[in-house]
């Protein structure tokens, strides 16, 4: 089946949570909705779960208008951030509950159920009641009772968000083999960059209730649209300033600047806004071919075996992201290298003009 | 033992006294209560409470009391639950001073409302029966029931509902087998006070009822005028009075703690 939003919008009061956003989900691999907290993506898929009504706009599925119809005649599955089961029931009756409500008959519910217990490893846990289970476990109940019915869509709101980093890590392996292969059309909201990456599929970046672009995940998050797409597909933020084209130069403030060919070379002369992501800034040069720019540190973190340091150029605060640990010293300048290569030059209205030469 | 325990032990003697001089009185002779100060009965006698199990008036005007107690205990549970959950589900036009004006229900003496309602259950011949005084008793336990279970409602995440609807089941159907059980705590709360305020007002079940669903606390009246001051049958009485409260306590006593912890009781 296929999910489409046709010109949906949703208003509450004098408020526009969503604007008019038109988009085609098909079934079978991820759908990513991607984007800050707050951006619109829970409203996004309380629309398309029928949960709330678009202001205007309609929704279809399978070229069928389901706008007016109410969740409990959508078929569909949802998992929301915090583990939501059903307290008073034990973890089989929790997964049987959407069979039992569709009268789905006794004999086949304990089978189907033991096969999603089965699928979500909580076999020895069947009797439990979900207050009696770990974090992970009782996400692994909602996921159950999210596949045990063979719905038409399902929909994961932050699935991960709310378990430890293991846990998180375990689950996201499996996420897409269990949902893969079901017909079905996925849509999973995240508020992390990486996890989008980790999860392929197609990824539709959300900011502020607009869909700022859709398409497969690598493909978006090597060529972004704008700015903006540039901005919420990468953590820490892209790096942006603003420089000058002269020919094959680019200047940038500060007296720093590299030299472009080819295509970068061809485009006109005048004022753009250069983005770089944090990793291709780096404290030593290990790119190819890299670009010294100095900026003195303001703020360090060291995250696992990654080192981040904020410095200022400019004016600007840029973003180093680097693997292993570099002795950094606050308040001081320090060369950091960039690579032209993977730049990205936006025009004047933030929309792509072009990219550096390599791919990434 | 640390002096320092002194000090609650000696407290809660001093609440107790009251309650046990209430039960030593209960198995003394009159002649013994007005006679003077003893500590133990001398003379132990169940006549007072062989004399409110067998005479029909007195055991009448228990059961009279549970009746509308437990009718006032259902009929505000009933109203309750979907007025709370109005409140703690849905934002509409005024929901906040609605919601505080119940309360301010909640704080107007019953003897306000006695006159007013004496007048119109009369008029509309519900005087003298159990439904009046659960009716009358409304008037302050809705606002209290709807109190306590807004405050457990909202400790439940609306996306369980979202969860359950998805899921298919219908809004009855998800209130009834889902919701309902998860609030379950809440509900023991609301039903105790319901039940201990309907329990424990003398006013307004005075004056609504005559002969037919005549309370406890009325007949209990009759003792000071038939053959002078029955002091040990007074005191029996008493002590009857307070078990069924002493019963309920205990079953919720767990509930009543989670509803502490929730802030709302």
């Amino acid at each position: 089946m296929t999910l489409e939003l046709r010109n949906v919008t949703k208003r509450v009061g004098a408020d526009t949570h969503i604007h008019e956003t038109s988009l085609r989900l098909e079934p079978g691999e991820f759908n990513i909705l991607l984007g800050a907290t707050n951006a619109g993506k829970s409203t996004l898929i309380k629309l398309m779960a029928g949960l709330e009504k678009p202001t205007s706009g309609e929704i279809r599925v399978d070229g069928e208008n389901v706008t007016g119809l109410s969740p409990q005649k959508r078929n569909i599955s949802l998992v929301h951030q915090f583990f939501i089961n059903y307290p008073h029931m034990t973890v089989f009756d929790n997964i049987a509950s959407p069979l039992r409500v569709a009268g789905i008959p006794k004999s086949e519910i304990a089978g189907r159920v033991e096969q999603a217990a089965d699928i979500l490893q909580l076999r020895p846990m069947l009797h439990r009641r979900p207050d009696e289970l770990s974090g992970g476990q009782q996400q692994r109940c909602a996921l159950a009772r999210a596949i045990v019915k063979e719905s038409k869509a399902i929909f994961l709101d932050e699935p991960l968000a709310n378990l430890d980093y293991k846990l998180r890590e375990e689950l996201r392996e499996q996420l897409p083999d269990l949902l893969a292969g079901r017909g079905t059309v996925i849509v999973y909201a995240t508020s992390e960059p990486t996890e989008a990456l980790l999860l392929g599929g197609r990824t539709a970046l959300v900011h502020e209730g607009r869909i700022v672009q859709f398409g497969p995940t690598t493909e978006i998050y090597h060529n972004p649209a704008n700015q903006l797409s540039a901005t919420v597909f990468s953590d820490p933020p892209v790096n942006l300033a603003p420089v000058v084209k002269r020919g094959n130069r680019i200047e940038l403030a500060g007296g720093h600047g590299w030299t472009v060919e080819g295509a970068v070379a061809a485009i006109p002369d005048g004022a753009y806004t250069v983005g770089v992501r944090p990793h291709f800034v780096s404290p030593v040069p290990v790119h190819e071919r890299t670009v010294p720019i100095r900026g003195v540190v303001r703020i360090t973190e060291l995250s696992g075996s990654e080192s981040v340091a904020h410095f200022e150029m400019g004016g600007h605060v840029w973003v180093s992201l680097s693997p292993g640990v570099h002795a950094y010293k606050v308040g001081e300048e320090h060369e950091f290298y960039m690579a032209p290569e993977h730049c990205f030059y936006f025009g004047e209205n933030g929309d792509l003009v072009i990219k550096g030469d390599a791919d990434g | 033992m640390r002096p320092r325990a002194l000090i609650p032990i000696l407290y809660i003697l001093f609440l107790l006294l009251p309650i046990y001089w209430l039960v030593a009185m209960s198995f003394k002779t009159t002649n013994e209560i007005l006679g003077g100060f003893s500590l133990f009965p001398q003379e132990w006698t169940f006549a007072s409470y062989r004399t409110i199990f067998t005479d029909p008036t007195w055991y009448w005007g228990y059961i009279n009391s549970i009746i509308y107690v437990s009718l006032n205990t259902v009929i505000s549970l009933l109203a309750a639950l979907p007025a709370a959950y109005a409140f703690s589900r849905f934002r509409f036009l005024g929901d906040k001073h609605l919601f505080f004006w119940l309360l301010t229900n909640r704080m107007a003496p019953a003897a306000v409302f006695a006159l007013p309602f004496f007048q119109l259950y009369s008029a509309v011949g519900l005087f003298d029966t159990h439904l009046a005084v659960a009716l009358a008793h409304c008037l302050f336990n809705i606002p209290l029931a709807v109190w306590i279970l807004e405050g457990f409602m909202s400790g439940v995440p609306k996306e369980l509902d979202e969860t359950a609807y998805v899921d298919g089941y219908s809004f009855p159907r998800f209130f009834i087998r889902i919701f309902v059980p998860t609030i379950k705590a809440g509900i023991g709360v609301a039903a105790f006070f319901c039940f201990m305020f309907s329990w424990v007002e003398l006013l307004l079940a005075k004056t609504l009822t005559a002969v037919e669903a005549k309370p406890i606390a009325a007949v209990m009246t009759r003792t000071a005028s038939s053959a002078g001051y029955e002091l040990g049958l007074l005191a029996a009485a008493g002590v009857l009075t307070i078990i069924p409260g002493a019963i309920v306590i205990w079953f919720v006593r767990n509930y009543i703690a989670k509803g502490f912890a929730l802030g709302r009781v």
